[in-house]
């Protein structure tokens, strides 16, 4: 099959890519109540979670325990602190009714690669929201006391480190939703594709449970999932329990899913637009 | 210039009869209809020229602009605008095109107007100085200056449209598609959005392709009207030509598509 190519991203054109990001960021920035109530949200749940932990640290032979409690801690606060990164169910729900309207056609007017736009526009959202919430969390965590709270991080360069994969494991989230906003353009109903993926990417990316806490053949597949490379690697690179070899693996796995992912998204990009029909009048 | 030869388009749809045992069984074995949406539909249309195309409900307008606007590629045929294949090279393609979808909003909901265009500025990448004329002068001609800060939720139909028009031109296209520009407007707006394009086509000399139902738009903007019934071109002429002796171009156009068994 013919596929349209599409243009190559050379630096000046970039430059609208970022304007995107731009906007939707500034976007994400007016909805404050939304923020606040999120905030008090991860409040509650991060304290519940560490709660909960802290009843099976309790037990007498909690040392086989893969994570110790304090790096549990860390782990689940900055979860909550950066839910917005990673959290595949917040999807943009403006891109799905823009597919299954039509109103994507005024997007495919312009001298624009959609896949690129939906990314940029995707990163946007999702750092806007987090820059959001993240301070005040962090903020309170990093003064409850020992060994509930946050902890800072081991090094300066594990702090770059974390720094690094925060980010790839956003590109990583972002590139597999793009996965199933693309669907979108070949189900017309992407809601059944979506709630088996979203739970998917929960069970899998230690979400519900850090990954370290699944027996160790588990694990170790869990970890090679593109699942594996989302919040996983920041989380456990801050709160010090990926380091090392392991961590330098875990890196270079990261890095290929993101490759891996955007190429398929794109595929699937260049599919849609050669065989879609749009909707509607 | 634009010349669009033979070209054809199928939409494969999916049928069942009302009720709950035609859904059961469409779950196992789905019916579906060919609908010819273009059939062999050919013009040319040159620079400058301003052209009504019109025609009955679901009688392929729409997918002809699609097409000719780049997002949907036809089954066979050809078309050429400006010496490129809209669909096999849609993004070179809509730099030179302005398109308004009169029943879809293309500004960014959330965000004042002027920001949707600043983002266009950087999409079309408009150097600064060609940005800030034409934002000048269709400020100007649409009125928009007490729009510009407003976001596009909170505008009113007509200020929108206003608002969405000024967005299709602000990269100087050659070509401009108009499709049912003046769907919901009130008299005002609409006598103003059709003082704008008729402007617009004479000092600019952009060619103007304008889709609508409404034959005021179509007696007060073009000479040349190309009427399309069923997929195929009925008729490439002037409004006289159907004209005749009927009272109205409206009654005119309904004896017109009766004569043609649509």
């Amino acid at each position: 099959m013919h596929l349209t190519k599409s243009p190559k991203l050379h630096p000046s054109s970039l430059r609208k890519y970022t304007a995107f990001f731009r906007l939707h960021f500034t976007m994400g920035l007016q909805y404050r109540t939304a923020a606040a109530a999120g905030i008090a949200t991860q409040f509650v749940w991060g304290a519940m979670e560490i709660l909960m932990f802290r009843a099976f640290y309790q037990t007498p032979d909690n040392g086989s325990f893969p994570m110790t409690f304090q790096a549990t801690s860390a782990y689940v606060w900055m979860q909550q602190a950066f839910l917005a990164l990673f959290m595949a169910w917040m999807m943009d729900n403006e891109i799905f009714t823009c597919i299954i309207d039509g109103n994507v056609s005024y997007e495919l007017c312009r001298p624009i690669d959609i896949y690129n736009m939906w990314f940029s526009r995707s990163m946007a959202g999702r750092c806007s929201k987090a820059v959001l919430r993240c301070m005040p969390i962090l903020l309170v965590a990093a003064f409850l006391p020992k060994p509930y709270g946050l902890m800072a991080p081991a090094s300066v360069p594990a702090f770059l480190l974390f720094l690094l994969t925060l980010i790839t494991g956003l590109a990583v989230t972002v590139a597999f939703c793009m996965l199933i906003y693309m669907s979108a353009f070949f189900t017309l109903s992407p809601e059944g594709i979506r709630m088996v993926a979203m739970s998917v990417v929960e069970f899998f990316s230690g979400a519900v449970i850090p990954l370290p806490f699944f027996p160790d053949r588990l694990r170790g597949f869990f970890e090679l999932l593109p699942f594996g490379s989302m919040q996983n690697v920041p989380l456990r690179i801050y709160s010090g329990d990926l380091s090392g070899a392991a961590m330098g693996r875990a890196i270079l796995v990261q890095f290929l899913w993101l490759i891996i992912l955007v190429a398929l998204g794109k595929f699937l990009n260049a599919l849609a637009m050669r065989k879609i029909t749009l909707q509607g009048g | 210039m634009i010349t669009l030869e033979h070209v054809s388009k199928t939409y494969k749809v999916s049928k069942r009869d009302a009720g709950f045992s035609s859904a059961w069984k469409a779950l196992f074995h789905r019916e579906y209809e060919y609908i010819h949406a273009l059939n062999d539909v050919s013009f040319t249309i040159g620079e400058g020229e301003m052209v009504g195309y019109i025609g009955p409900n679901g009688a392929g307008k729409s997918s002809t602009i699609k097409i000719l606007s780049g997002i949907l590629t036809p089954d066979d045929g050809t078309c050429l605008i400006n010496g490129i294949t809209p669909w096999k090279n849609r993004i070179e393609h809509t730099r030179g095109i302005g398109v308004v979808f009169g029943q879809r909003t293309q500004l960014w909901w959330d965000v004042p107007v002027m920001d949707s265009y600043e983002l266009l500025k950087e999409i079309y990448r408009i150097d600064a100085h060609t940005y800030q004329q034409n934002l000048e002068r269709l400020t100007d001609m649409l009125h928009l200056s007490e729009l510009l800060k407003t976001p596009a939720r909170q505008l009113s139909l007509g200020q929108r449209m206003r608002c969405e028009i000024a967005a299709s031109l602000l990269h100087s296209p050659r070509i401009l598609f108009l499709d049912e520009p003046t769907i919901g407007l009130d008299a005002v707006s609409k006598l103003a959005v059709r003082d704008f394009i008729r402007q617009l086509n004479q000092e600019q000399n952009t060619t103007v392709i304008l889709t609508t139902h409404d034959m005021q738009d179509i007696e007060a903007l073009t000479s040349r009207i190309i009427l399309i019934g069923k997929g195929q071109i009925l008729l490439d002429g002037t409004i006289d030509d159907i004209r005749l002796d009927y009272d109205s171009t409206e009654e005119a156009l309904a004896a017109f598509y009766r004569s043609h068994g649509i």
